[in-house]
């Protein structure tokens, strides 16, 4: 834990003008795509530190998110496993179910200050899809959503309620079917549209400054928990977290909390059959540094550079790269970067349905999961905050299907 | 002087406007690619651009990505495309070749590594769809010291204080994309290339190509009018993924009859 590199590090100063973590992120895309990174960057740079933008995405996120969300301490569970006491951040009662709106919330504002008629978006488990058609209602633009052909299956509820809220949502069948083909598919649309069309990226990864922006929108996630373990315990916890898809509901938990040296944090990849069976979506575990959609992090990926298929009970983390500045923060060991593997996420939502009434979201057991093993090898007056990044409704149906059940 | 900088010349003193091919290695079968190369030459094809397969080929519109979909089938790589230009060196020292793709295959291979095998093969250049000047650090050096050309795309987006700026780092030629989008879509406005092409001939001395939306001879010759050479890949790609399962010789004749079509318009103009 006491890495000196890490110490002298300030976390606020990155990423740096150019977009980069270290030798991670950056700008990797087609010269069509440059001038309205340029524009975002500039749109984004005037409005971050202004009082009133800032003043209207608090007040949105109050009255129409439901912000602050709690922070739950989890007796019965804690008491079970006999170790430290976990307190759930319950992004899960945001609307719409998770921790996306709070970043489709902040870009619909700057998509607002660019005067774009048009926002499009790419979706894994239709929570980042929901969240973007929803903000797209609210403001009265034009929405379509890439989605992969086999999220569409998998997710058929979100791709419902994405058409209930007026968006068009666009099954997407090149290469692997998912997360990544969703993300081509919304930066080939984006290099044509570009004159009336903002990209709502639902993730820190992407081409600066998506990795920038998206991290400042979720950090309030972490913020307020630092303020509500304050206020509740008198202390700073002492573990996070957190599952790792792209990484934005990590990032939004960690970053506040960076700079304090004794919060320890976790950032939980997605173990599929085992990550050491290759059938896994955990590029931090088992990945290498290369370059994909637009910035250089770990990734997945065969001996000739292509980017080889993932697997993920949960669509939501089915995905072979991760922001680039967990990637950095991996190599600075700040952050320590486990797996877990579809079954314990599987037996994780049973237990934290059964024992605390809450069904969490398949990605967001993963993080549960985790603190189940981590929790017993602490005090019990030690504190673990789980980021509970989603609600698990949507995921019902997948459940069911495992149980051979037909709802 | 770099083979692509050589043709050029050539090409300039003979009053001639160049023609440049894409086509993706491997596709539709690994077979397919060298006996195509020679007859893009044979037909009239001044410069060939070799697509390295990738499984995330961003900028390209449908058509392409099958064609780079049909050559992962049999695992074509960037170590293969490499091999397929020595291939092609056998007999041809003439016509350039430069290999286009993605970032990721070669950084995989190392920027070191991929120059030095690329220049020994006979490759003349590399363009790399998302590879912008502001990240080219470490692949800039390793391809200048080989006397390997770094050709750069400019867009309908790109401003001027840029193209300036990509122009410094470039050799070879100048892409223009001659319109917003993937490549094989159908919205080309010559006006609107002209006007780019007014603004952007003004910075550099290199030759200015253009490509993105060209299918046929008459927008060929539309556009060469303005630039001095176009690039055509979705017509061939497409015309190559139908006669996937056709014997290599017929794969080659129907891509040479597109191109020598093309040809004879531009040598008309
Ligand atoms: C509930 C939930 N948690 C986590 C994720 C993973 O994304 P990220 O890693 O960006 O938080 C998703 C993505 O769809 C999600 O829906």
């Amino acid at each position: 834990m006491n890495d000196v590199n890490k110490q002298t590090v300030d976390y606020s100063a990155f990423p740096d003008e150019r977009g980069h973590f270290g030798q991670f992120g950056g700008r990797f895309v087609s010269e069509t795509l440059i001038y309205a990174l340029d524009e975002l960057q500039e749109i984004y740079a005037g409005l971050k530190d202004n009082p009133e933008f800032q003043a209207e995405f608090d007040r949105d996120l109050a009255h129409y998110v439901g912000r602050p969300s709690p922070l739950y301490h989890a007796e019965r569970w804690s008491r079970e496993l006999g170790g430290a006491q976990i307190y759930l951040k319950r992004e899960d009662l945001n609307h719409t179910g998770a921790h996306k709106v709070n970043n489709t919330i902040g870009q619909a504002l700057l998509a607002k200050m660019t005067g774009k008629s048009r926002v499009i978006a790419e979706t894994g488990a239709g929570q980042h899809g929901v969240a973007t058609a929803t903000v797209a209602a609210r403001l009265g633009l034009k929405c379509q959503v890439y989605m992969g052909a086999e999220d569409v299956r998998r997710q058929a509820l979100n791709v419902y309620r994405m058409k209930l809220l007026g968006a068009e949502v666009i099954p997407v069948t090149s290469g692997s079917k998912t997360l990544k083909d969703a993300m081509n598919e919304a930066l080939r649309d984006w290099s044509t549209n570009v004159d009336d069309t903002f990209y709502i990226i639902g993730t820190v990864a992407g081409p600066h400054p998506y990795p920038q922006l998206v991290r400042d929108f979720q950090a309030v996630i972490g913020r307020e928990a630092r303020a509500q373990c304050l206020e509740r315990t008198g202390k700073l916890p002492d573990a996070l977290v957190a599952c790792v898809g792209g990484g934005s509901n990590a990032i939004g938990l960690f970053h506040p909390f960076l700079r304090d040296e004794s919060v320890a944090m976790y950032g939980v990849e997605a173990g599929g059959d085992g990550v050491d069976t290759g059938r896994h979506a955990a590029p931090l575990n088992d990945g290498i540094p290369g370059v994909l959609h637009g910035n250089r992090t770990y990734l997945m990926e065969d001996e000739n550079g292509q980017i080889i298929e993932t697997h993920s009970v949960s669509a939501g983390l089915d995905y072979p790269g991760v922001g680039p500045e967990h990637a950095w923060l991996k190599d600075l060991g700040r952050v320590k970067y486990v797996a877990i593997n579809d079954a314990e996420a599987l037996a994780a939502f049973r237990k934290t349905t059964r024992t605390e009434g809450i069904m969490p979201a398949l990605e967001s057991s993963h993080a549960l999961a985790y603190a189940e093993k981590l929790a017993p090898t602490m005090d019990k007056e030690q504190i673990i905050i789980v980021n509970l990044s989603g609600r698990g409704d949507k995921d019902i149906l997948t459940v069911a299907d495992i149980d051979g059940i037909t709802v | 002087m770099s083979r692509i900088s050589q043709q050029f010349e050539q090409l300039s003193s003979a009053g001639r406007k160049a023609l440049v091919a894409y086509i993706v290695n491997g596709d539709p079968v690994r077979e397919a690619t060298l006996p195509t190369m020679h007859k893009m030459v044979e037909a009239g094809v001044d410069i060939i651009e070799l697509g390295v397969p990738f499984s995330d080929p961003m900028a390209e519109g449908p058509v392409i990505q099958k064609g780079h979909e049909r050559a992962l089938v049999h695992r074509v790589s960037l170590t293969d495309t490499i091999a397929m230009v020595a291939e092609f060196r056998k007999t041809n020292q003439h016509t350039p070749v430069l290999l286009m793709g993605y970032a990721n295959p070669v950084e995989r291979m190392g920027y070191a590594s991929f120059a030095e095998r690329a220049a020994s093969a006979g490759v003349d250049g590399l363009l790399t769809v998302d590879l912008p000047p502001e990240e080219l650090e470490g692949l800039k050096q390793e391809l200048a010291s080989r006397d390997m050309d770094n050709i750069f795309l400019l867009a309908p987006t790109t401003r001027v204080e840029r193209a300036r700026e990509i122009a410094a780092h470039a050799s070879g030629f100048l892409y223009y994309v001659s319109l917003k989008g993937v490549t094989g879509a159908g919205h080309l406005d010559i006006e609107s290339v002209k006007r780019k092409l007014d603004e952007f001939g003004k910075l550099t001395d290199l030759p200015m190509c253009v490509g993105f939306g060209i299918k046929d001879a008459a927008s060929a010759s539309a556009v060469a009018k303005l630039a001095d050479g176009v690039v055509i890949g979705s017509v061939l790609v497409d015309a190559m993924g139908k006669m996937a399962g056709r014997p290599a010789g017929e794969v080659a004749d129907a891509v040479g009859a597109i191109i020598s079509d093309i040809r004879q318009a531009l040598d008309n103009l």
